[in-house]
């Protein structure tokens, strides 16, 4: 295969310097030049008679979903050449290490998968609220920055619902990598944002167990084996990983999208709170389940239907996070009831809409002579308390909420925090009281929180 | 050159004049109306002659099949349009007539078609409404762009190497583009009867130098169009229809 362009050719003033990789579908080189301050390489897909036919349509796919993408979690976007003339991507080459490396080393700490799941959690979030979903997520297409960060790329085989589906016209085959391929994905649906957080469930179980889930089927009657049969648990691979680890891997994996996790966000949320993941029987599973679950299983595969679905930010605007500010430190019953309503409006039980009760309390000062530790204890104990309490009568099941006793001199900076760190989407806040002053108004929890937080907040005044 | 496209307008003033402020501040440089410039609406001669002023300036007018009805009575309708065309007859001045008798089923700029219905058949009026139908319209234009009205709900059809159009319900207001070595079929929506629950008219933008098409919805003052088709004594279903853009 002759590779389309010369080291020290000019494409529209960008200088190509050498060659970084060249596949099937096209090469990748290094580029300077027009005066950008960042790294770049240049995408050049493999066109013409001979060459798949998939490069041009991948190409445009790519050229469309790229110059529409913002945000840390993908390469900075440059420049696009015309399939007419000479097509080219130019973007950011970003900087890190790949996770593919990871591949082939054994099962990674359970604290690694965590941070990595995370990162890449956040980052499939990121994507799928710009409208965009993935649907090509393995290891080889995620690089880790280093500050940890997840960087997405390769952006051929995705679906923008701001855009006609070109791959969806042109290509009746599934497209994508066969072991991280979603049940839905099989079948030709293209436009489920869930896809992507099945295949982040076989990246967690890769990392965790050094094996994939469903192996590396290469015919359609292996790839639809996912869609009635469960991978092997992986506790029986890896006995010391924690129950948690396993509910949250399994329930990515759930054959039906519907029994997954509803976003991406939630799939962290849970990763970074494991006293928080509700257990069900996924994380007692020793083994793959029996075939009368099977059977049943594959007639539902067998029946699988294309629903009508969603934008996918119209599909995240029904799974939000949203944080209930409950200052357990004051009882005030009227001010409780204030908030518990107007929390109640947002989360309905059953919906996929998940609440974190979150209350600040100061940190424990140092006692003299007594066990410090027991008592912090105690206090985070009695806070806990309350906020279950708090929360009782909103009758909610266990898996749509949880608990968190923070610990902070400023409550208002540690709700912020709080909220960025797990992509809060709204937050709920008690008003301060209505003798401050304008000027001592400014320096209420509630109002800082308003001013400086990421997402939508509520300020809750109970009327008397 | 930024194109404008308007189908469907159905003698409704207010919406009509809602579009065309919108594309004057969205750019626009020339206008392409679609069809169906009368039935159902109030206001069909100073509709028409606004339609007609943009024409003299070199905008493309293709006939509609309530345009063509109101000039030939023989044409068969549900009994609401029925009446609406023999309102609009005799609200029109004979002027007026001839300009809606004189519009031609179809006309082609480059590659580029606009019909009113099928480019199939244009007088036989046939919907295009799957994805079967938008193949034999493409297939019959012989054209990279078909431009169509007719069906009241904006959709794009797109078809590639594969063939087989595909349906995509377009975003307003962003921009798609369309390639043209592929074949698109786009049905702008109707700006004076929206169908699909939403009030605001429709009117999609060409925009030739990306290239690019972005359908946009334009609130416009139903209140005072569908006030008017009642005080013109016209059926109720047509004022209610404004109100609920259903």
């Amino acid at each position: 295969m002759a590779d389309p362009l010369e080291p020290g050719s000019v494409v529209d003033g960008f200088r190509v310097e050498e060659r970084i990789h060249s596949g099937g579908m096209g090469v990748i080189y290094r580029v300077t030049g027009r005066d950008v301050p960042f790294p770049m390489i240049m995408k050049v897909p493999r066109l013409g008679p001979g060459e798949p036919g998939e490069a041009v349509v991948t190409f445009e796919v790519e050229k469309m979903v790229m110059a529409a993408l913002k945000g840390p979690h993908v390469p900075r976007f440059v420049a696009a050449g015309d399939l007419a003339r000479q097509a080219y991507l130019v973007m950011e080459r970003v900087e890190g290490r790949s996770l593919a490396e990871w591949n082939g080393r054994g099962p990674v700490p359970v604290e690694e998968v965590v941070r990595v799941g995370v990162a890449l959690a956040n980052a499939l979030h990121s994507l799928h609220q710009q409208e965009t979903i993935h649907l090509d997520l393995k290891p080889s297409n995620v690089i880790l920055r280093e500050g940890g960060e997840a960087v997405l790329i390769d952006f051929g085989l995705a679906h923008h619902g701001h855009y006609p589906d070109l791959l969806a016209e042109e290509f009746r085959h599934p497209m994508g990598s066969s072991p991280y391929l979603s049940p839905e994905q099989v079948l030709g649906v293209r436009n489920d944002l869930r896809s992507d957080v099945f295949s982040l469930g076989v990246v967690l179980y890769e990392l965790a167990t050094d094996r994939l889930p469903f192996g590396a089927p290469t015919t359609q009657g292996g790839l639809r084996k996912r869609l009635w049969r469960d991978p092997v648990p992986p506790r029986a691979l890896v006995p010391s990983l924690p129950e948690w680890l396993q509910e949250v891997v399994l329930r990515c994996l759930e054959p039906r999208a519907g029994d997954r996790y509803a976003s991406a966000a939630q799939v962290a949320f849970d990763l970074a709170h494991p006293d928080q993941v509700v257990p069900t029987e996924r994380s007692r599973r020793r083994r793959r389940q029996g075939l009368g679950k099977r059977f049943l299983k594959w007639v539902r595969a067998a029946g699988y239907e294309e629903a009508a679905l969603p934008r996918p930010s119209a599909h995240l605007s029904g799974a939000p996070i949203v944080l209930a500010a409950v200052a357990t430190a004051h009882t005030n019953e009227a001010r409780n009831e204030a908030l518990r309503l107007a929390v109640r409006r947002l989360v309905v039980a059953g919906e996929n809409t998940r609440l974190a009760c979150v209350t600040v309390i100061r940190p424990s000062p140092e006692m003299v002579g007594a066990a410090p530790e027991q008592a912090a204890t105690s206090q985070r104990i009695r806070h806990l308390v309350l906020l279950r309490h708090w929360a009782e009568a909103l009758r909610l099941p266990p898996e749509q909420i949880s608990f968190h006793v923070l610990e902070a001199g400023d409550p208002a900076d540690a709700l912020l925090e709080y909220a960025r760190a797990n992509r809060v989407d709204h937050v709920v806040i008690g008003a301060p009281p209505r003798d401050v002053t304008l000027g001592g108004l400014l320096g209420t929890v509630a109002t800082k929180v308003a001013l400086e937080a990421p997402c939508t907040v509520t300020v809750v005044r109970q009327q008397s | 050159m930024k194109l404008a496209l308007l189908a469907d307008v159905h003698a409704n003033l207010e919406a009509l004049t809602a579009c065309l402020a919108h594309a004057g501040e969205q750019g626009a440089d020339a206008y392409v109306f679609l069809g169906d410039l009368v039935g159902y609406g109030a206001d069909p001669g100073p509709v028409v002659d606004l339609v007609a002023g943009y024409r003299e300036q070199g905008a493309v007018v293709v006939r509609g099949n309530h345009d063509h009805a109101v000039v030939s009575p023989s044409e068969t309708m549900n009994p609401a349009a029925e009446r609406a065309v023999e309102w609009t007859r005799d609200r029109l001045s004979t002027a007026q007539r001839a300009f809606l008798e004189g519009l031609p089923l179809t006309e082609r700029r480059g590659d580029t078609l606009f019909v009113h219905a099928s480019a199939e058949a244009p007088a036989q009026w046939i919907y295009v409404s799957d994805p079967t139908r938008a193949a034999r319209s493409l297939s019959a234009a012989d054209a990279t762009y078909v431009y169509s009205g007719h069906v009241h709900e904006p959709v794009l059809y797109y078809a590639g190497a594969g063939g087989r159009p595909m349906p995509f319900h377009p975003t307003p207001g962003v921009p798609i583009p369309v390639a043209p070595h592929r074949r698109w079929l786009a049905i702008v929506g109707s700006a004076g009867q929206p169908r699909d629950g939403n009030t605001a008219a429709c009117y999609a933008l060409v925009d030739d130098a990306v290239p690019s098409l972005t359908f946009f919805r334009v609130p416009y003052d139903w209140a005072a169009a569908a006030a008017k088709v009642r005080a013109a004594g016209l059926p109720e279903s047509l004022a209610r229809r404004l109100a609920h853009g259903e």
